[in-house]
């Protein structure tokens, strides 16, 4: 994994910070062609992944970067799936049998085999392979190499202690897609346990990691305890959280704990963009000078 | 909702799941088989064979009072879900029943788990604003966006309707941090794309310390990613603007310490207190965990207590009173 990762949250007014921040961008990037133009300063200050939801909208960003094959040459994408909104919202409206026909390819109680087996046999793991490769569709032909699984499906699974349905998603989208799992947490320690228990080693676990301690359950310490004593593939994220801490402090902060090996973060503007950029290239290299 | 709950109190080390109750077959085979969690279809069959001590009820409100006064009656604690009742004369009985077996008894009211809003209540109740002349309560989100959604929520029978969801959030925000509505001036409720139930709630309040102000609230705005629920209020020494991500707050003269006099904004970072498991949002953690303290008399059972989730019943009976009477 690339060192730095660009996420999209911004692009569909996701923000932990302000609800009318969260408008403004909306507005912002109402239309695909100003994501891709962020896209394309991100790839200017050398961020070549880029970490999206399953988003409606990302099927059309995906058809641009097929568009332009030359362009985007080493461009990666890691899906994180599902976009909980979607299905929410479908299951409010429709129930849960109703979502999952209008969600699974073909006609899913009907003829589609495998899908109107899985369902009468109550075969869940069946049902969310098909679910995963209506989610993947929209990838088709880009490069993937990690999947993830998005923190609301996968805290729900830890609490639910629904352990198969992790190690499933795992195996599938490594057979499947010849992809690497990535799971996204808020609660790394206890999910890091239970991966741990089921024989899933190593894995890639993205999870909030900042200098305020926001969405890191279970405290700090014990966050980096965690990074200091256990194998896994550390992504920070919400890395900037807390009004009250400065860019500068935070990308410190990250920069200076051990064993992070990619770092996520979301911008609107170039300036922004290239300022943490910058930053993180920035601090990476005062810990390289202090381990030599 | 029963989902989420069931997943907190999976991931709580003071909790041990005896049973899972839901309608829904497909529910209940896929926690069976996965979770390992025993399992039924009958409430009284899983009270009568898992005899827990406290009982999670999350179903659709009609349901609300004759299942928890079977808790109660059994001697058992009580988390159910928001709104408390389909009315006031419901609940009545209810409160005074968990009163008198000592019970403890909590509504799902989260937003009084938000860091946001937990630092409105302190600067409010601290007196820095000042006497307090207008408020208006919001809460906008994309529940009913089409015409064609068909589940308890758009049945009034069942107790559905933006009033009883969306509003009651605002309401009972609105009678912990000011204080409780006491008489409804005005109200209108609108249907946008329901058939049978309101989507928007419009109405002018008055508290019972005489302060008055107004509720929007309208499930039907899709225009918003999710549930935004907010605050203002305007007073004599100063002004505060609240949602749960970020509190803006303007004091003309003293004000209480880490903040200045002008304008003071504060997110809901800096104001989150950490939990054990997280899912959705501090706050649902939170209230679950506050609720098992309560159990255990770590904590006093003062927080969303049946008493003042009734306050909020009863201002939504006064809100629909004043609608009938000037529109029959």
């Amino acid at each position: 994994m690339d060192r730095i990762l660009f996420g999209d949250n911004q692009f569909f007014a996701v923000n932990h910070i302000s609800d009318e921040k969260s408008m403004a961008q909306s507005i912002r990037f109402k239309d695909d062609a100003a994501i891709i133009k962020t896209l394309d300063y991100a790839i200017e200050a050398g961020v070549n992944t880029f970490m999206c939801t399953t988003h409606d909208r990302i099927a059309n960003i995906c058809q641009v970067i097929r568009d332009n094959p030359e362009k985007y040459r080493h461009f990666k994408i890691f899906p994180c799936m599902p976009y909980a909104h979607k299905y929410a919202n479908a299951v409010t409206e429709l129930g849960i049998a109703g979502t999952l026909k209008q969600y699974v390819p073909g006609n899913f109680v009907g003829s589609l085999f495998k899908g109107g087996v899985a369902f009468l046999s109550k075969d869940y793991m069946a049902i969310m392979e098909l679910l995963i490769d209506a989610e993947m569709k929209m990838f088709k032909g880009l490069n993937t190499p990690v999947i993830f699984l998005q923190n609301v499906i996968t805290d729900l699974l830890l609490g639910l202690k629904m352990t198969d349905v992790l190690v499933t998603f795992h195996d599938y989208v490594a057979k499947k897609y010849r992809a690497e799992a990535g799971f996204i947490t808020m609660n790394l320690p206890l999910l890091l346990d239970v991966l741990e228990e089921a024989g899933i080693k190593n894995p890639i676990v993205c999870s909030s990691i900042n200098k305020a301690g926001f969405r890191m359950s279970g405290g700090k310490a014990l966050y980096k305890k965690t990074l200091e004593t256990r194998k896994f593939r550390a992504i920070a994220m919400q890395v900037l959280a807390g009004g009250a801490t400065s860019p500068k402090e935070a990308i410190e902060y990250v920069c200076g704990l051990p064993n992070i090996e990619s770092i996520l973060f979301g911008a609107s503007s170039r300036n922004n963009i290239n300022e943490t950029v910058s930053l993180i290239n920035q601090f990476d290299q005062k810990a390289i000078k202090i381990t030599i | 909702m029963g989902i989420s709950h069931l997943a907190i109190l999976g991931a709580h080390p003071e909790v041990e799941i005896v049973g899972v109750c839901d309608t829904s077959k497909m529910m209940i085979d896929a926690i069976e088989k996965y979770s390992g969690f025993p399992c039924f279809t009958d409430h009284i069959k899983m009270l009568d064979s898992a005899k827990p001590d406290a009982v999670f009820v999350a179903v659709p409100t009609k349901f609300h009072a004759k299942m928890v006064e079977e808790l109660l009656r059994r001697d058992i604690h009580v988390f159910t879900e928001k709104p408390f009742c389909l009315n006031p004369e419901e609940g009545n009985l209810l409160v005074a029943l968990a009163k008198q077996k000592n019970l403890i008894n909590q509504v799902g009211y989260h937003n009084k788990f938000v860091g946001t809003f937990q630092e409105v209540k302190r600067i409010v109740d601290g007196g820095w604003l000042g006497e307090i002349y207008h408020f208006h309560g919001q809460a906008y989100g994309p529940v009913v966006v089409n015409p064609k959604q068909d589940t308890w929520r758009s049945k009034p029978e069942d107790g559905g309707g933006c009033l009883m969801d969306y509003a009651s959030h605002v309401i009972d925000l609105i009678n912990h941090i000011i204080a409780p509505v006491s008489g409804v001036k005005a109200s209108m409720l609108k249907s946008i794309f329901s058939k049978d139930v309101d989507d928007a709630v419009y109405a002018m309040l008055e508290l019972s310390n005489k302060v008055t102000g107004l509720l929007t609230v309208n499930w039907s705005d899709d225009t918003i990613r999710k549930m935004s629920t907010s605050i203002t209020i305007n007073a004599k020494k100063g002004k505060l603007v609240s949602d749960a991500n970020e509190l803006k707050v303007y004091f003309k003269d003293e004000c209480p310490e880490g903040y200045t006099k002008g304008w003071n904004i504060k997110h809901v970072t800096d104001l989150t207190h950490e939990v054990a498991y997280y899912l959705r949002g501090e706050e649902y953690s939170a209230q679950i965990d506050y609720f098992i303290r309560a159990i255990h008399g770590k904590v006093p059972n003062n927080i969303n207590h049946f008493e003042s989730a009734w306050l909020t019943d009863r201002a939504i009976s006064l809100i629909r009173k004043e609608y009938t009477l000037t529109n029959g």
